[in-house]
């Protein structure tokens, strides 16, 4: 794909080639016909599919994942947006009890293609329920799969190859980095439950995904003036995760140390710590370390920037990882 | 005038149900479409007119013994300890035939776990019903096959999956349609309005079909609602009936007639077919805590079968030799269940690993490696 694009232009071009591509996929969602949804994400795509295709539905959430599950039983292929991430709430029975178990207790009779898209997480100084980091909840569900992608070419390429997933999936978009442009290649480069290996480095790894990554990236650069060496890591995938990639990484720079902005206590982060320690005991210079979010509801915006993980509380784990 | 009786009318007076809406006194039911009276008197409704041979009527009865002769041996079953729960549909046999018998082969019903007439209408073998009750599986069979949703559990979550199941029958420009199984207590479900909502301004191929038993479990519908529930259709744009629900020919011709309705583009309908659960919520369950004998005693006046019956006696449309040989179906039929049940293997646990995902997740296939040597460790062991 020629030229830079934003992580909102890259996911746009994924929905109308999987639009263009399998008359089955639908989109369903609050406010994405005309208006193009509140973040543009379907930006001309009714205009140009239909509203028979880009469907503006009822604002009930659970009520789109219901009938996006019965759309999958008749052999659609739905894809949903869900406006910000913490009105999901209201559709958790289907999504948890319903979608995610509908394959395995069918004994595989049905499958569930369904796309949940899911603008998530902080920074862009909302108001309340607009910035929540909610992948625990969803990647401790056996039978979603749940990835999120940190940049452009990922969005492009994540998004059309969840689409294409008979699972379920649960696509968490940084909605912070929206406008944040990069190259799109012309392949995909890695499976959808593949980590990258962003930055080479020797002395720790930070592994993050979503908004996390740039964060981990500048804390690299700002390291390495510093005379240290950071490896970081973009898990792109928090269910299945990409545990040989994290392993190989951590055995080699003897630390790891997970960032991300959900609340620390009972995180992605305490899963990633503890099996690298099961994996890595041997190899391991310092406990695996993790940076996030306070146990506390997501803060007014006027100090959000507070409970976020920046640079500087990315950099003071590294520099204790150091000091065992 | 007493004081009791002065609150009792206060009561009466409640402010914000409309006179309309009201029941104006203990008789006041709302209009209820019959077509056979309990006595087993055939009358006729100008609006759901039924023409029906002798040997429909005989194939009817037929299912309704049926069902209740597998019911009753799947409670006796739970009783024996072959199954783990089961939830009895007694009472309720003439709603669910009626309704099954209604729908067409390309129609599709999303039940919720009472719904074994459906089932049987629906050509699903009853051995199939009980896997899940056993703790063999979650249900397990192919939806597809049959056009019958797994049981769903959680209540009125169904009823979307039925309305998304119909929005995908309207953009594929068929004339199928589908029907929604809910109860009383669904009724009050987020789920069930929502389900309305989406199917009305979709303009949706679905009949919603609330059996109202009277009871979710130890609560009666005064809980639930303050107006008749097929009244609620009226607020989401459609129409809804009262149906009486012991009645299996105007079950049938209401639900013909809703499916029809459906299927020619008018968009949903509310049928609330108004029934009575004559047993326990569950095996689990013990109504003696919370419902009059009284009531229940009542109720079995108006029992589905005995009126098809009187009716079929009446105008001699079967004779001793059918009903006999009925009979011995039924024997066999409980035999066949009986068997099928105390027969059915357990699975093997890796089944757990099974069927998580469509897909290979490298998750599940780690602890699928890590259990099978774990399990394999002990065989030959001092533990075999």
């Amino acid at each position: 794909m020629a030229g830079q694009l934003s992580i909102a232009k890259a996911l746009n071009e994924a929905l109308r080639k999987s639009l263009e591509n399998d008359p089955k996929t639908l989109l369903m969602g609050e406010d994405i016909g005309k208006l193009g949804g509140v973040f543009r994400i379907t930006d001309g795509l009714q205009k140009d599919f239909g509203d028979d295709r880009v469907i503006d539905t009822p604002l009930a959430e659970s009520g789109i994942m219901g009938t996006a599950i019965g759309l999958a039983l008749r052999g659609y292929r739905p894809v949903v947006e869900i406006q910000f991430d913490g009105f999901v709430y209201p559709a958790f029975d289907q999504i948890v009890s319903q979608l995610a178990k509908m394959h395995s207790r069918a004994l595989g009779h049905v499958k569930m293609p369904v796309t949940v898209r899911i603008p998530y997480a902080g920074g862009i100084g909302a108001v309340e329920h607009h910035s929540e980091s909610h992948e625990a909840y969803f990647a401790h569900t056996a039978g979603l799969r749940v990835v999120s992608p940190s940049n452009a070419h990922d969005a492009y390429w994540m998004l059309r190859q969840a689409i294409e997933s008979d699972d379920p999936v649960i696509f968490l978009e940084p909605k912070r980095r929206y406008w944040d442009k990069g190259e799109v290649g012309d392949s995909a480069g890695l499976s959808l439950h593949e980590a990258r290996v962003v930055r080479q480095g020797a002395d720790a790894t930070l592994i993050a995904y979503g908004p996390m990554v740039k964060v981990c990236l500048e804390a690299a650069a700002a390291a390495e003036e510093d005379g240290r060496s950071l490896e970081v890591v973009d898990l792109r995938s928090l269910s299945p995760v990409d545990f040989d990639a994290l392993e190989q990484s951590v055995k080699r720079t003897g630390r790891g140390i997970v960032v991300h902005e959900a609340p620390v206590f009972m995180g992605m982060g305490a899963e990633l710590a503890a099996r690298l320690t099961e994996r890595c005991f041997y190899h391991l210079e310092a406990p695996v370390l993790r940076v996030g979010g306070y146990h506390a509801p997501y803060p007014p915006s006027r100090v959000e920037e507070a409970f976020l993980p920046d640079l500087d509380r990315v950099l003071d784990a590294v520099d204790r990882a150091l000091a065992f | 005038m007493t004081v009791k009786s002065t609150a009792r009318a206060r009561k009466k007076a409640a402010p914000g149900v409309p006179d309309n809406l009201r029941n104006k006194g203990k008789d006041a039911q709302p209009e209820l479409v019959q077509l056979l009276t309990p006595e087993g008197e055939r009358v006729e409704n100008p609006e759901f007119p039924l023409v029906i041979t002798p040997e429909e009527l005989r194939a009817l009865y037929r299912d309704l013994v049926l069902v209740r002769r597998f019911d009753a041996e799947a409670t006796s079953l739970q009783r024996q300890g072959e199954l783990g729960l089961w939830a009895s549909l007694l009472g309720q046999e003439a709603a669910q035939v009626g309704s099954g018998r209604a729908m067409r082969p390309g129609d599709y019903a999303f039940p919720t776990y009472r719904e074994h007439g459906v089932a049987w209408c629906r050509d699903v073998d009853p051995l199939n019903l009980l896997g899940m009750f056993r703790g063999v599986n979650h249900g397990g069979w192919d939806p597809n096959e049959k056009n019958f949703h797994l049981y769903t559990i959680v209540i009125g979550a169904q009823t979307l999956h039925a309305t998304g199941y119909a929005m995908g029958i309207t953009k594929d420009g068929t004339d199928d349609a589908v029907i929604a199984y809910f109860g009383d207590g669904a009724s009050s479900q987020g789920d069930v309005s929502e389900a309305f909502t989406f199917a009305s301004v979709y303009n949706s191929p679905v009949v919603f079909f609330c059996q109202n038993n009277q009871w979710a479990i130890s609560e009666p519908t005064t809980v639930q609602t303050r107006i008749p529930l097929y009244r609620r259709a009226l607020g989401f744009g459609f129409p809804g009936v009262r149906v009486d629900g012991n009645d299996v020919l105007a079950c049938l011709a209401v639900t013909r007639w809703a499916l029809d309705h459906a299927r020619s583009g008018n968009g949903p309908v509310l049928i609330e077919a108004f029934t009575y659960r004559m047993g326990a919520h569950t095996t689990s369950d013990d109504p003696t805590r919370y419902r009059p004998t009284e009531e229940t005693e009542a109720w079995k006046a108006k029992d589905p079968i005995t009126r098809l019956k009187a009716y079929l006696d009446r105008e001699g449309l079967a004779d001793e030799a059918f009903f006999a040989g009925i009979e011995a179906e039924s024997e066999e039929l409980g035999l066949r269940v009986r068997e099928g049940v105390r027969s059915m293997p357990d699975p093997d646990p890796t089944l757990i690993f099974d069927h998580v995902y469509a897909e290979p997740h490298a998750l599940v296939e780690e602890e699928r490696a890590e259990y099978e040597a774990y399990a394999a460790s002990f065989e030959g062991g001092e533990n075999n």
